[in-house]
């Protein structure tokens, strides 16, 4: 900075030995080393966040993918769930949940005398110890297998929120005293199941796989919907964003004469790359649903919206990529009487591959994380149904999409969706991981030196 | 400059191959190159010579219209191979190019195998019908750039990955691969060392057998060794042009002659 100051070279004067610095040499060579100690200040200050963003969110998550099953076996008296004696799903089905939550409760009851438990509660305190969502999944069960209608099966019931909670860490004995949802009692009735073997903590597949439930359910809450309905707007986001921005770029690059127009294109993408997100939801909510009449909710909205707010990167990481193949390739092709299209396809293109695909991926990992835009477009819905096949027209089925999940989990007020957020986030940041990754290996497979 | 060694100083045919008359070259407002008139021999090497930025290369480029991909390039006048007008309006640059090849200052190959360097001309302009008549032209292509013994083994080996002179010799037979009847070179042997130098030279030599070739040098003894014929640019204008001989012993031009006694340059 102030070492190209004009000042008369002092190099004469003193005896000026190799073994002594000077003082400005020793100056210089503070300025440097001080300059290198902010730069590591930076990075470790940097990754120091990262540990503390990592730590909270896995402390806080990671036991959403653990979950709290007792066993029960349930003997499904074919008297009360098929009144009419006939199998017939339609006149089963008349049967709600009410008809089934005695008959769990019931063996609930039996499951913990066969046990040889002792326990005061009355009977709805020790139903309330099951997930509401059990009931309704036994009956989905029945409603299914009909034939099992008369035996009596072995069920595995999810444990309410707080029995899941206690067997945590979450809920303990005195937040229990507390707590109008739980009683110290049905706590201690827990801790016997378990020592009995009926109740246990193992890893919670349905978090992945399942639907989202009700705000009263936490323990039954899964990413299952929110998963697909974001990789459905991925498939739509590549398969437009991909050739339509690899396209503009290639033209404007190669083959747009420079001038004014083009320039204004140019500084447009760039400004359009900037425009907060919500912007681009505004926009699909217009076009694509006020206008163009498509479904609300529905995967294809979203991947269309991502699109456009994909784009932008996606053209400025092609052309950065396109202008890095250096020059004499194209005067190579050429003068070899190449036309310009041949030249870029077999020479540029391939070279420039590398970024294209990194630049893609990252575009595509910024909109799987991106928010604001779905709100406008309603995907923030609660969605228990899983969308079709995108071949039986599943894009336009009504889905939600990850991070609009952790958003929609940090709304509800029942502190086990706190670590159904935290455990959705992980899953979100996996699969950016993965992204990432792949635009690494992809980089360094179609990296060719030159 | 008196131990120069003149080479082979006839001129084998007269046959004019390129034609070119009253020829300007506009860079924007630039006039880079004002009103040059050249007839260039069949089966000659052809040097220009001249200080940096006299335009020599510039012309060169007119031959085979690479000037057409810089969009502020305007050529005006006239140039003729074979007596065909090379910037009528319909003449393809495309096969101009295959019939006009070109060798750069730098050496340029793709970063493809050897082979495909060499065969990538050829396949373009539908020159082989089969594999066997494709490997047949990569190999006579790589021979007539003496390159063959050294790379017929690992054919499959990246371009990328020759030394210096053998990616130039690469790049001569990749440009001879499409059966040009010009060879343009510009300044191919700036990148190289002298013993790289000395086969690239070797090789024009060969090619004048086959081929009108136009080399863009900075090196006089070079443009000596090599050519037959030497032009002389300066400032965008062509000064002299003459049989080799008479331009290094006899120059007629005041500024050649300062320019070849190394006055100016």
């Amino acid at each position: 900075m102030t070492d190209a100051t004009a000042e008369t070279p002092r190099r004469g004067s003193g005896t000026g030995s190799l073994m002594v610095p000077d003082a400005r040499t020793a100056k210089r060579n503070a300025r440097e080393k001080r300059f290198r100690l902010y730069g590591l200040v930076a990075v470790c200050t940097g990754i120091l966040m990262l540990a503390l963003l990592l730590t909270s969110i896995l402390s806080a998550g990671l036991s959403a993918f653990r979950q709290t099953t007792i066993q029960v076996e349930v003997p499904l008296v074919a008297e009360r769930l098929d009144p009419e004696g006939n199998r017939d799903p339609a006149q089963m089905a008349k049967v709600t949940t009410f008809g089934y939550a005695p008959l769990l409760r019931d063996a609930l009851i039996g499951t913990i005398e066969s046990a040889g438990i002792e326990t005061e509660l009355d009977p709805r305190a020790i139903a309330d110890m099951v997930s509401d969502e059990s009931v309704a999944q036994l009956r989905a069960f029945v409603l299914a297998n009909p034939g099992v209608l008369g035996q009596t099966i072995p069920v595995e019931v999810l444990a309410s929120g707080r029995i899941d909670g206690f067997f945590k860490g979450r809920v303990t004995y005195q937040t229990a005293e507390l707590d109008k949802n739980i009683s110290p009692e049905q706590l201690q009735l827990a801790e016997a199941l378990q020592e009995a073997g009926l109740l246990a903590t193992g890893f919670n597949w349905r978090f992945i796989t399942a639907p989202d439930a009700s705000t009263t359910r936490p323990e039954a809450a899964g990413l299952g919907v929110a998963i697909l309905g974001s990789f459905y707007m991925m498939l739509v986001v590549l398969a437009l964003a991909l050739p339509i921005g690899v396209a503009a770029s290639i033209y404007l690059e190669e083959f747009a004469p420079q001038n004014k127009f083009t320039d204004l294109i140019e500084v447009n993408i760039s400004n359009l790359a900037a425009v907060p997100s919500i912007v681009f939801g505004i926009l699909g909510l217009a076009i694509f649903i006020n206008f163009a009449g498509l479904p609300q909710s529905a995967p294809i909205v979203g991947g269309l919206v991502l699109t456009l707010m994909t784009l932008p990167t996606i053209i400025i990481a092609t052309r950065a990529s396109l202008k890095s193949v250096p020059p004499s390739i194209r005067s190579a092709a050429l003068g070899l009487g190449a036309s310009r299209m041949q030249t870029v396809f077999h020479h540029v293109l391939p070279l420039a591959m590398p970024g294209i695909l990194t630049g893609t991926i990252i575009g595509l990992a910024q909109a799987l994380g991106e928010t604001a835009p779905l709100l406008l477009i309603g995907m923030v819905a609660f969605v228990r149904e899983y969308p079709g096949a995108p071949w039986e027209g599943g894009l336009f089925d009504p889905a939600t999409a990850l991070p609009v999940q952790v958003y929609n989990f940090t709304q509800r007020s029942d502190p086990a969706f706190v670590e159904r957020a935290s455990g959705a986030i992980i899953v979100l940041l996996i699969f950016l991981l993965i992204m990432n990754l792949a635009a690494i290996f992809l980089r360094r497979k179609f990296e060719r030196r030159w | 400059m008196n131990d120069m060694r003149f080479t082979e100083r006839t001129v084998a045919t007269d046959e004019v191959k390129i034609a070119a008359k009253g020829v300007q070259v506009y860079y924007g407002d630039t006039h880079a190159i004002k009103d040059v008139t050249i007839d260039i021999a069949d089966k000659t090497v052809t040097a220009f010579i001249g200080p940096s930025g006299c335009g020599k290369s510039t012309f060169l480029r007119c031959i085979n219209r690479m000037n057409d991909t810089i969009p502020s390039a305007r050529v005006e006048g006239d140039i003729r191979i074979d007596g065909e007008d090379i910037y009528d309006k319909r003449v393809d640059p495309v096969q101009l190019r295959a019939k006009v090849g070109m060798v750069f200052q730098k050496p340029n190959p793709f970063p493809k195998s050897i082979y495909d360097n060499v065969s990538y001309g050829p396949k373009i302009h539908g020159l082989a019908r089969n594999k066997a008549e494709l490997d047949e032209i990569v190999e006579t292509s790589l021979r007539r750039a003496a390159l063959w013994d050294e790379v017929k083994d690992r054919l499959g080996a990246p371009g990328t990955g020759l030394s210096g002179g053998q990616q130039q010799r690469l790049c001569i037979a990749r440009a001879v691969a499409t059966s040009p009847e010009v060879l343009l070179m510009d300044e191919p042997c700036s990148a190289l060392d002298p013993i790289a130098t000395d086969q690239v030279e070797n090789l024009i030599h060969e090619l004048r057998e086959r081929y009108s070739v136009v080399i863009v040098t900075h090196s006089m003894s070079q443009a000596s060794r090599v050519s037959q014929r030497t032009a002389y640019f300066h400032l965008g204008e062509m000064v002299e042009y003459g049989d080799t001989g008479d331009i290094f012993t006899n120059p007629k031009d005041e500024r050649t002659e300062n320019y070849i006694t190394g006055r100016i340059g």
